[in-house]
């Protein structure tokens, strides 16, 4: 008995937070490409972000920004604007809309869109060069991106 | 589109110039006597896109550039060593080398490789260089295809390449090779992969940047194929053409295929006026 309630509440949460959160193919995009709703449901946490904006296999951001408050991070890339003042420059939303898709944002820009599964040409199986199966998994999830988000938005002009 | 959006595509567009000011002005003489043209007027047919062409050599660091100054220090030359006696080496069931046919490799191929890939009337097709040479031992010796990006076949490609060294790329564009070409085109401006990224996007708009810890350089292949020092082998441009679009997180190209042969025709135009480098030497 003890057993099955346990597996009952773990069935629960789960539904909860999958009912919360927005698919790739859900979200909703303004006409200047923000994001109002938090795609995980939850709040992102900034600490999280900060390594996710720097790891390699996760947003990789620093491939292509320069980020001051991430300096010891090795190797920042020099492909897009610096990163630093995003918070003031950006609303929450927008941020939001730009790390899951900121080609809603910038059309055509290099910059690629991190909470996509579809729609792509030749799309792989992460970086092994072989094929890959249409939904991919996004590069970030849902709670990734928020968390990436949340970071950003810390990064405010002085 | 917002007020902040056009204020940081001002920004970005302003980078391709930045990038300019970052290939270094060094020059290249290899064994202070082959004088390269490293930098030159881009051709004709990419004046759109560039205005100047450069060799993936100015993008590297001066220790890496040393090592491409004399054959003495270029651990490329260890391998085009061992194809010098692959050439004179009877193979194959009509028991003949490479010299049975073409004798002296200085003679016989001075100026090849500076014109592949190149349309084969016989076959009627464009022919990359790994290409001829496997039909050559194919259907002129009788012996087995060499693997397209292995070692042999590498190394041959260096030998062969070392016989132009200086002389101007000058791949033909025109006549049968025009849908070849056509098709290379739109592959290196198509943007693959869940990171939706072209050649273009990175070799053209963004040569001169890093990128993580990359210098991005302008995706040349005068210089294959090159020693890296990073794998300790001769990589040929289909293998690098192959790791680039992984990197997008895309599904590649097999090394030969007819979409990597297309772009290997196009990508080699694009340095037509360079000198051939190969066998170069990379990070
Ligand atoms: C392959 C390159 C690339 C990667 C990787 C990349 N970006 Fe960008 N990003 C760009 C470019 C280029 C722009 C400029 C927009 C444009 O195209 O005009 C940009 C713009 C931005 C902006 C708006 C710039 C500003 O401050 O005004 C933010 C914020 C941003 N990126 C965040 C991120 C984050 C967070 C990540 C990782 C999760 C990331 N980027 C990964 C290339 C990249
Ligand atoms: C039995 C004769 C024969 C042998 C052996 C032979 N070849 Fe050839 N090779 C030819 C002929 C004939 C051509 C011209 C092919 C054509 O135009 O269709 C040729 C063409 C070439 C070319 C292109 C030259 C150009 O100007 O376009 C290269 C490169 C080449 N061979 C390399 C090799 C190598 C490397 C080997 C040994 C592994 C080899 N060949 C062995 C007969 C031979
Ligand atoms: C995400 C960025 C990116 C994309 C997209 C990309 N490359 Fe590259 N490429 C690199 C980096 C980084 C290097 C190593 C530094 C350099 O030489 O630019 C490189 C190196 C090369 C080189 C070696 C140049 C030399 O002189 O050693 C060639 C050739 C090349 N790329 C061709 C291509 C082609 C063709 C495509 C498209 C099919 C492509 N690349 C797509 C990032 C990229």
């Amino acid at each position: 008995m003890k057993q099955i309630s346990l597996t009952l509440a773990a069935c629960l949460v789960g539904t909860v937070a999958f009912a919360a959160e927005i698919a790739p193919k859900d979200v909703g995009y303004d006409e200047d490409g923000a994001v109002a709703a938090s795609l995980s449901g939850a709040a992102g946490d900034a600490a999280s972000g900060a390594l996710l904006v720097g790891d390699k296999s996760k947003g990789n951001c620093v491939a292509c920004h320069q980020v001051t408050a991430l300096s010891d991070v090795p190797f920042h890339g020099e492909i897009g604007p610096a990163l630093d003042g995003a918070g003031s420059r950006w609303s929450e939303a927008e941020l939001r809309g730009l790390v899951a898709n900121a080609k809603m944002t910038f059309d055509g820009t290099m910059m690629p869109a991190f909470y996509k599964v579809d729609g792509f040409i030749r799309p792989g199986d992460a970086y092994t060069g072989e094929a890959g199966t249409e939904p991919l998994p996004p590069i970030l999830t849902a709670q990734e991106i928020e968390d990436v988000v949340a970071f950003l938005a810390t990064l405010k002009e002085d | 589109m917002n007020n902040k959006a056009i204020t940081a595509i001002a920004m970005a567009m302003a980078l391709p110039v930045a990038a300019y000011a970052e290939a270094d002005d060094d020059t290249l003489v290899v064994n202070e006597e082959i004088e390269m043209v490293t930098k030159t007027t881009a051709p004709g047919h990419i004046s759109d896109a560039l205005d100047e062409v450069m060799s993936g050599w100015h993008f590297r660091s001066d220790e890496t550039q040393a090592l491409q100054m004399d054959d003495f220090d270029n651990p490329a030359m260890v391998f085009v060593d061992q194809a010098m006696d692959t050439w004179s080496k009877v193979e194959g069931t009509a028991e003949k080398s490479c010299a049975s046919c073409h004798d002296d490799v200085e003679e016989s191929m001075a100026g090849v490789r500076a014109v592949y890939p190149k349309w084969n009337e016989d076959a009627g097709e464009i022919r990359t260089l790994a290409m001829q040479i496997n039909d050559c031992r194919e259907s002129q010796m009788g012996a087995d295809k060499w693997k397209y990006t292995g070692g042999k076949m590498a190394a041959m490609e260096a030998l062969i390449s070392v016989q132009s060294r200086g002389m101007p790329v000058n791949v033909a564009i025109d006549g049968p090779a025009q849908s070849t070409w056509e098709q290379g085109k739109e592959l290196y401006y198509t943007r693959t992969g869940q990171l939706e990224l072209s050649c273009a996007n990175c070799h053209e708009d963004n040569y001169g940047n890093m990128i993580r810890a990359d210098h991005l350089s302008q995706g040349q292949i005068n210089g294959f194929p090159v020693y890296r020092l990073k794998n300790t082998k001769l990589n040929t441009a289909h293998a690098r053409f192959k790791g680039c679009v992984r990197d997008t997180r895309a599904e590649t190209y097999k090394p030969g295929s007819a979409e990597f042969v297309a772009l290997e025709l196009y990508v080699a135009s694009r340095g037509n006026g360079l000198s051939v480098e190969a066998p170069s030497v990379r990070n």
